[in-house]
């Protein structure tokens, strides 16, 4: 099977945010950043596991500057076969997802994986948008992925409340949620082999971003949380009808 | 015009719909133009859709369009766009919504920003607001494009009946034949909303020491009508489904009340709840760095204090 694995570079779930220039752009200072978790967790290591049953190979795509190396070799000392790099900052997620896409198309593959959402802006847009632009079918949030043969993949989605299990043929595109697959750890040979494999540098196509990013805001602060006696229940059941008005 | 897609769900226009189109009904209004709705499948209430802002209720039974592919709806609302002349297309941010989002904005060479929580700023270009990195910020967000497409966050504006019934009519539509065979559903039954809809959660931690306990959880759900919740551990514990696991990895809400019991407050979990607009946070352990999130703590053992609490709510709606 060709597989391809879309990963993003976020900032570790546990940073603290703030902004600079006014709030326009994110200030990185101090800020570690990840592979994605969704892209990392789920979806790079459900591509391996179909890797090591039906053979083939897997490799990442992602958008972005030479500063998100180090995510990518991560991603091939876990174990994909190679990357490519698409050389422009990602800044929405139509021109990420126009950028895959065309990259995708000159490939082929039987699956595009990515995770179910970015957890930087959270849009889960981009593998919606591949889908449409290759006319391939999308199915979203899988938490659970089979290949009952090479050509033919059943799979379960979340839904409100529950799931929905689906087949559907090759090739597709699979936004990959928790369930799908363990966490996997690259060990030491992963490491050094990762350094050896190709990362393939590509040049973007000509695209302007349809949505903009004018500015950032933090959430007002919290008013400092107000403390009730255990043995006083009737006394929060009255705050939260007359004060929060919300029962 | 606006154009907002009304999901229905069992026959039914499900909440997210309605605030879907309430929404873009509040947005029609600062743009002067009118909103209208689109229903797929059969819906008894789509009329009531004209309480909530819309002017017209238009609607698509083809077969094709019973089971959920985001490339057949795709394609069958940017066809409802273009024949209407929709300039803003509204979605709901649930779990169709997302999949459709980029789908259909793709098809109409639209600009699109998802999980939107305030009314549009329409005066000087179009300008919306969403929740980024996990609640930790909120962006503001300009789109370019002649059109435009939206999804609305749930619980994100309160609903209200601003209209009477709109006149229901059928609309033709392209549908594609899917390539998706639906083999299965599970989905809850039950009267609670589900949990991205829900306007009261009530949730459980580590805290309550194992799945036998959860009565007492249940108990104050039922006195207050919410959907029940669960942290990260108890999920992966399987002591309650994985539907229920709210926070980083699970479903991000943000209802109208958040009560937590036994959960220490992690910030993943912190990630999937903030947004919430009124927590209430239960735990023994003073330092649980979740008590600095919320808006009303108690210190004391659950088992003792819960049971108090769904009296005391008892009480109070009698």
């Amino acid at each position: 099977m060709k597989i391809l694995v879309c990963i993003s570079k976020t900032p570790d779930t546990t940073a603290k945010i703030t902004f600079r220039d006014g709030g326009l752009a994110l200030d990185s200072t101090g800020i570690t950043f990840i592979m994605n978790p969704y892209d990392e967790w789920y979806a790079l290591v459900k591509a391996l596991e179909l890797q090591e049953k039906w053979g083939g190979t897997v490799s990442l795509v992602h958008v972005g500057m030479e500063d998100s190396e180090p995510i990518i070799r991560k991603g091939l000392a876990i174990g994909a076969s190679d990357a490519f790099r698409i050389a422009c900052d990602a800044t929405s997620a139509d021109q990420v997802a126009f950028q895959i896409a065309t990259l995708a198309r000159e490939q082929g593959f039987d699956i595009l994986f990515t995770g179910k959402e970015a957890i930087d802006y959270q849009g889960a847009e981009v593998g919606s948008r591949i889908a449409a632009q290759l006319d391939v079918p999308f199915v979203s949030f899988a938490s659970f992925l089979e290949m009952d043969s090479e050509k033919t993949a059943r799979i379960r989605r979340d839904i409100e409340g529950g799931t929905e299990t689906v087949q559907v043929d090759v090739p597709l595109v699979v936004s990959a949620a928790k369930g799908m697959a363990e966490q996997r750890i690259p060990n030491m040979r992963g490491i050094m082999t990762a350094k050896s494999k190709p990362l393939h540098v590509v040049t973007p196509v000509t695209y302007t971003g349809k949505v903009r990013v004018i500015s950032h805001a933090l959430p007002p602060a919290k008013k400092a949380v107000q403390f009730i006696a255990p043995d006083n229940m009737a006394e929060l059941a009255r705050l939260l009808r007359e004060e929060a008005k919300v029962i | 015009m606006v154009l907002a897609f009304a999901e229905s769900s069992h026959g039914k226009i499900k909440k997210a719909g309605l605030e879907a189109v309430h929404f873009a009904a509040l947005t029609a209004a600062k743009m002067k133009t009118n909103c209208v709705a689109l229903v797929f499948g059969e819906a008894a209430d789509a009329a009531s859709l004209g309480e909530y802002g819309a002017t017209t209720v238009y609607q698509n039974v083809a077969p094709g369009l019973a089971h959920f592919d985001a490339q057949v709806y795709g394609a069958a609302l940017a066809d409802a766009a273009h024949q209407l002349g929709a300039t803003l297309l509204v979605l709901s941010h649930s779990a169709n919504g997302k999949a459709l989002l980029g789908n259909v904005s793709y098809r109409l060479d639209a600009g699109s920003v998802s999980a939107v929580s305030d009314i549009p700023e329409t005066e000087n270009g179009f300008v919306v607001r969403k929740g980024v990195y996990s609640g930790k910020a909120i962006a503001e967000v300009a789109i370019d494009t002649p059109v435009k497409v939206l999804s609305v966050q749930g619980n994100a504006i309160p609903l209200q009946k601003i209209g009477n019934s709109a006149p229901v009519k059928s609309l033709e539509l392209n549908v594609q034949a899917s390539r998706i065979t639906v083999l299965s559903a599970d989905q809850q039954t039950g009267n609670a909303a589900p949990l991205p809809e829900a306007e009261t959660v009530v949730s459980g931690g580590r805290g309550l020491k194992g799945p036998e306990n959860w009565g007492i959880l249940e108990d104050l759900a039922n006195v207050l009508q919410a959907t029940t919740a669960c942290s990260r551990p108890v999920a992966d514990a399987d002591w309650r489904p994985h539907h229920e696991h709210v926070g980083q990895t699970g479903i991000a809400i943000r209802p109208n009340l958040y009560i937590a019991m036994g959960i220490s407050g992690a910030i993943q979990h912190l990630a999937g709840v903030s947004q919430s607009k009124t927590i209430v946070v239960i735990n023994n352990d003073p330092e649980a760095p979740f008590f600095k999130a919320a808006n009303y703590g108690v210190v004391g053992d659950l088992f003792e204090v819960v049971p108090r609490l769904t009296e005391a709510i008892r009480n109070l709606k009698e």
